[in-house]
């Protein structure tokens, strides 16, 4: 089987986007927030690699062309953040603390964390950056020394989670503003909630995409001060 | 026609985003880099809507399945992830629903306070 997907320029893309599609299917048949399309793919995918014992190396390299996609996607996220200027200037307060005291949180509860599990400077410079997109994550968890394996793994299952059970988490606590919601999901989970927030409706999207950019670039300056504390 | 010039702008803000993150000292990534030129871009009317719109709709619309094969990168690293296992699925789990809880919680009550100071004066 190897050997057939090692010349296959599709299997791999083939393979994760039935996945994907297995897993809608499952969602609007069942309506269990288990069945997240993200969570099923990624899990199908793994499962199928795994039994027929094909290396990741090979699935990737068709699967790339997917990734590939992400710059320009990310981008785009401007286009919807453009659309709910108005919106934001109205609320720049709320936003600017919002965003900086949930950057803070997510530093220092890593931090707290990290000292009562009795991890080592490495392990938790590893996970300081654990709430931010993934190619800000790796440089800084690079930067610090940490093990940047690691780091994308934690930073991806956040996301993964985040994008599962924000509509929960913002339902048991209470959070009903869109604009709030997108924050907590942006703020919390980087692009992978977006992906989620820009389902649950325009304003959500919107903001979760500010969050990503300003999170992100708040924890690059922020995460080498905590990075001093243990 | 609408679609190839829609692609070609935002390729070249994706690039323009490489450029920057390669003469920049900072570990932000290209497409950060590039989501904030196109936001100014937008916002000052360098580009307008229409050149954009479609496509960056349906890009974003399909973002979720670019963000598998990161996911399965978790079966390749799972030899060093396995060791930390348990301290870190507590801390990634805690942390994701305080940060949640913390950001959205704070920025709607400073909403709802905003717009009760705002239906006062009027």
């Amino acid at each position: 089987m190897n050997e057939f997907f090692e010349t296959s320029l599709f299997a791999g893309v083939f393979l994760s986007l039935a996945a994907y599609e297995l897993g809608a299917f499952l969602k609007s048949k069942f309506k269990l927030g288990i069945f997240n399309p993200l969570f099923v793919s990624i899990t199908v995918t793994i499962i199928v690699l795994l039994a027929g014992r094909i290396d990741y190396n090979v699935y990737y390299a068709s699967a790339k062309y997917i990734s590939w996609l992400l710059t320009p996607a990310t981008v785009c996220l401007a286009i919807p953040l453009y659309e709910k200027w108005a919106l934001l200037k109205n609320n720049i307060k709320a936003v600017g603390l919002g965003l900086c005291a949930g950057t803070a949180t997510s530093l220092t509860t890593v931090f707290v964390l990290s000292l009562l599990f009795g991890l080592s400077h490495e392990e938790y410079v590893t996970l300081l950056p654990k709430s931010i997109t993934t190619a800000i994550g790796m440089g800084i968890s690079e930067e610090l020394g940490g093990y940047v394996a690691i780091t994308v793994a934690v930073i991806v299952v956040t996301g993964v989670l985040g994008n599962m059970f924000a509509e929960l988490i913002c339902k048991v606590f209470r959070i009903t503003d869109p604009v709030s919601r997108g924050l907590a999901i942006g703020c919390s989970s980087h692009a992978i909630g977006t992906a989620k927030a820009m389902e649950l409706g325009k304003t959500e999207g919107a903001m979760s995409s500010l969050a990503i950019a300003v999170s992100g670039i708040l924890t690059v300056i922020l995460a080498n001060v905590y990075a001093y504390f243990l | 026609m609408k679609y190839i010039r829609q692609v070609v702008i935002i390729i070249i803000f994706s690039f323009i985003g490489e450029v920057l993150r390669y003469l920049l000292p900072f570990p932000i990534p290209a497409s950060i880099y590039g989501m904030v030129l196109l936001f100014v871009a937008l916002i000052t009317g360098a580009i307008k809507l229409d050149w954009v719109n479609e496509v960056g709709k349906y890009l974003i619309e399909i973002m979720p399945v670019m963000f598998i094969p990161a996911g399965v990168g978790l079966m390749a690293s799972w030899g060093v992830l396995k060791p930390v296992l348990l301290p870190v699925c507590i801390i990634t789990v805690v942390t994701l629903v305080v940060v949640m809880v913390v950001t959205g919680r704070l920025s709607q009550r400073l909403i709802r306070t905003s717009r009760e100071k705002r239906e006062l004066y009027e």
